[in-house]
């Protein structure tokens, strides 16, 4: 989960981390109310997951309540290459004499944490690595070990940070560390992480990415979660334990495992290519078993997508046989008919595997008007694109 | 031969007491395979009777590997615990620790990794977030159906447990030497390489299947590694083609970053070193049965 500017700077702060004081407002009033708490300069900065905000507008200036309020009404709503401004954080200002950068990533290549430091700061790091590979620093970072004052130590000598900051950074760069291990994060980065005219070291930046595979003990980072942000669909999936991601196609798409899933996606595109092409409209993964109740939920979801025009599910029955696969079929058509909820798009139905004639048999016999059963993967992408583009 | 595991290979399962640990131990001894006991410190001393076998649980993999000459460990514990299972088996140095569950936090993973590491990799790492292995015939240790195929002279390394099955059973009339399902997650033990060099050595693979997906660059590194060092046919799979940016697909490795991971990157790699790349995976299976055709 990548987290906005304004959680970043908040878990830097709860790690001791310093950073500018400020807040975050959703609207103007909230934001003239924000800065005459923080005094008269402030700066107010468009809270989006996306890069480039600076250029785009979303990052001004004020010396007064007044441009204060203009600038949060100009920002506030505006759109940064897709992404609408909801939030605008708000913090005091501060001189700057020299710009760093400063990371910690997990470097999954080398199966290993990475420190990426620089005393070329403020801009994009791939740039500098590219213009100035020498300013660049990576320094592996052994889980074991993790950041003592000595790594620390190492990471200024080796690129080269000013000495009288020495004492600062050392500092800095452990309670980052302690931020980055604590909370799970796959990415702690700064840029920049200032020096002020009268030598304080200061992150005036903060963009985190945590690990959902984490969230089992990390309860206090869920109020995180942006659920504004999240496709509504892709809520619903997730709120029913289903791993559901949206596309823009027409073709709904149910399987069993991720890699089969994803190479379900990729066939029925390769298919669409002779139906208009259509393509598939999400990724659905059921994971191991099929029951009635989850195949239920995830027609559900599919079909609450009003651009799906068709669906695809393709199961393999490994453990979970396909005698079991085909009921749970069969049964989340009538559970949905007792929801009460219709169905009424055309099903393709390939399902391989364990107890595969069975599984074919079973559905056969149901002689449900809507399912197509088809026996490959390729032949059922073939017909449920071309459903799909009769339907369009 | 096989890889990795073989008729012989003495399993314990760290975990068998929960539902999952029960439930696949149950399989895993119909398929064959030699499961000489579980691991549970708080269910240690006590017998579980799978269908009339009676399984000892040890408090340690130390223990178990003392009292029964254990070389290969399953663990099947919930994600909180994994690591902890991990760094037991590690410092016991059993010779293989297969991590089937899924969701582990990644911290956990590159500790874990880290650790078998520095103290020189005694012990191989399969996985987390993965099927196991299969050697059909000889034994199965994790969660890969075991009827799906026989034995034969295909070696199969796979991101993907259902994309594995469904080219196994593609093609049982060939059969397999050993399927190695090697996880979804962005950090994992056993890679790519470390399978196509044992399937390089084996003689009873005649023939490699390689099954990628979105995500880092294991495949591309896989594909160098194949130019140099691999003289027997291999035929692969990418699946992600559809895949949007920053979206993770399932597995928590299944992203692609910025213009990094992608299946196309994926695919051009492998074929300039040569490697056959199927559309589809029925396609996939069909290049494999013309390999095999021509050996």
């Amino acid at each position: 989960m990548d987290l906005y500017e304004y959680q970043g700077r908040a878990l830097f702060a709860r790690h001791d981390v310093p950073v500018l004081d400020g807040g975050v407002a959703t609207t103007p009033a909230e934001a003239v109310e924000l800065a005459e708490r923080l005094g008269d300069r402030v700066v107010v900065k468009a809270q989006v997951k996306v890069g480039g905000r600076g250029k785009a507008g979303g990052v001004k200036l004020a010396d007064n309540v007044d441009e204060v309020k203009t600038h949060a009404t100009n920002i506030l709503g505006m759109d940064i290459k897709g992404h609408t401004v909801e939030k605008v954080m708000l913090t005091v200002t501060a001189d700057i004499d020299s710009e760093y950068y400063f990371s910690y990533l997990l470097d999954r290549a080398n199966r290993t944490f990475l420190c990426i430091a620089s005393v070329a700061g403020g801009m994009e790091i791939e740039e500098v690595a590219h213009t100035d590979p020498d300013k660049v620093v990576k320094l592996p970072i052994d889980a074991g070990v993790g950041v003592t004052p000595e790594i620390a130590n190492q990471i200024i000598d080796q690129a080269g940070f000013p000495e009288d900051l020495r004492d600062q950074l050392v500092d800095v760069f452990v309670k980052l560390w302690h931020a980055f291990v604590a909370e799970d994060a796959t990415l702690v980065e700064v840029n920049p992480l200032v020096r002020t005219p009268e030598g304080k070291v200061l992150a005036l930046d903060a963009k985190v990415t945590l690990d959902e595979n984490a969230d089992f003990r990390h309860a206090e980072n869920a109020e995180f979660e942006d659920k504004s942000a999240v496709d509504p669909l892709e809520q619903h999936a997730k709120e029913q334990g289903l791993n559901y991601v949206k596309l823009d196609g027409s073709v709904g798409i149910i399987g069993n495992g991720a890699g089969l899933v994803m190479s379900t996606l990729d066939v029925v595109a390769y298919a669409g290519e002779k139906h208009g092409g259509v393509k598939p409209a999400n990724f659905l993964d059921i994971g191991g078993g099929a029951s009635a109740a989850v195949m239920a939920n995830s027609l559900e979801v599919v079909l609450s997508d009003p651009q799906v025009k068709s669906v695809f599910v393709n199961v393999f029955g490994g453990i979970t046989a396909c005698d079991e696969v085909a009921n749970g079929i069969v049964g989340a058509l009538g559970t949905l008919a007792d929801r009460g909820e219709t169905v009424d798009k055309p099903l393709v139905a390939r399902i391989d595997g364990n107890n595969a004639e069975a599984g074919r048999k079973i559905l056969a016999d149901a002689n449900h008007p809507l399912i197509t059963v088809v026996e490959t993967m390729d032949a059922a992408a073939d017909k449920v694109a071309e459903l799909a583009n009769q339907e369009a | 031969m096989a890889i990795f595991l073989n008729e012989n290979s003495k399993v314990i399962v760290q975990g068998m007491t929960g539902s999952e640990g029960m439930k696949h131990t149950r399989r895993m001894l119909k398929a064959g395979t030699q499961i000489v006991g579980g691991v549970n410190p708080r269910k240690a001393g006590q017998k579980v009777d799978f269908d009339g076998q009676s399984l000892p649980v040890f408090a340690s993999v130390q223990e178990a590997i003392a009292e029964t000459g254990a070389d290969t460990s399953v663990v099947f514990v919930p994600p909180a615990f994994c690591k902890a299972a991990v760094l037991e088996a590690v410092d016991a140095e059993i010779g293989t620790v297969i991590v089937i569950t899924e969701g582990i936090p990644v911290h956990d993973s590159v500790v874990f990794w880290n650790y078998a590491e520095s103290k020189g990799n005694k012990t191989r790492i399969v996985g987390p977030n993965c099927p196991g292995i299969a050697s059909p015939g000889k034994s199965n240790a994790g969660i890969t159906p075991a009827d799906i195929t026989d034995a034969g002279p295909i070696g199969l390394v796979s991101k993907s447990g259902t994309l594995t099955y469904q080219l196994m059973y593609e093609l049982r009339d060939i059969g397999f030497s050993t399927s190695v399902g090697i996880g979804g997650d962005p950090v994992i033990g056993t890679t790519h390489i470390d399978c196509l060099k044992a399937f390089e050595a084996d003689p009873e693979t005649k023939a490699i299947v390689m099954i990628g997906e979105i995500g880092g660059d294991a495949e591309e590194r896989a594909a160098e590694y194949i130019k140099a060092h691999v003289t027997k046919p291999v035929v692969g799979y990418i699946a992600g083609f559809t895949a949007p940016e920053g979206k993770t697909m399932g597995h928590a490795g299944a992203i692609i970053s910025g213009s990094a991971g992608t299946a196309e990157s994926k695919k051009e790699a492998l074929e300039a070193a040569g490697v056959k790349v199927g559309k589809t995976p029925s396609e996939t299976a069909n290049l494999m049965r013309e390999v095999i055709k021509g050996l």
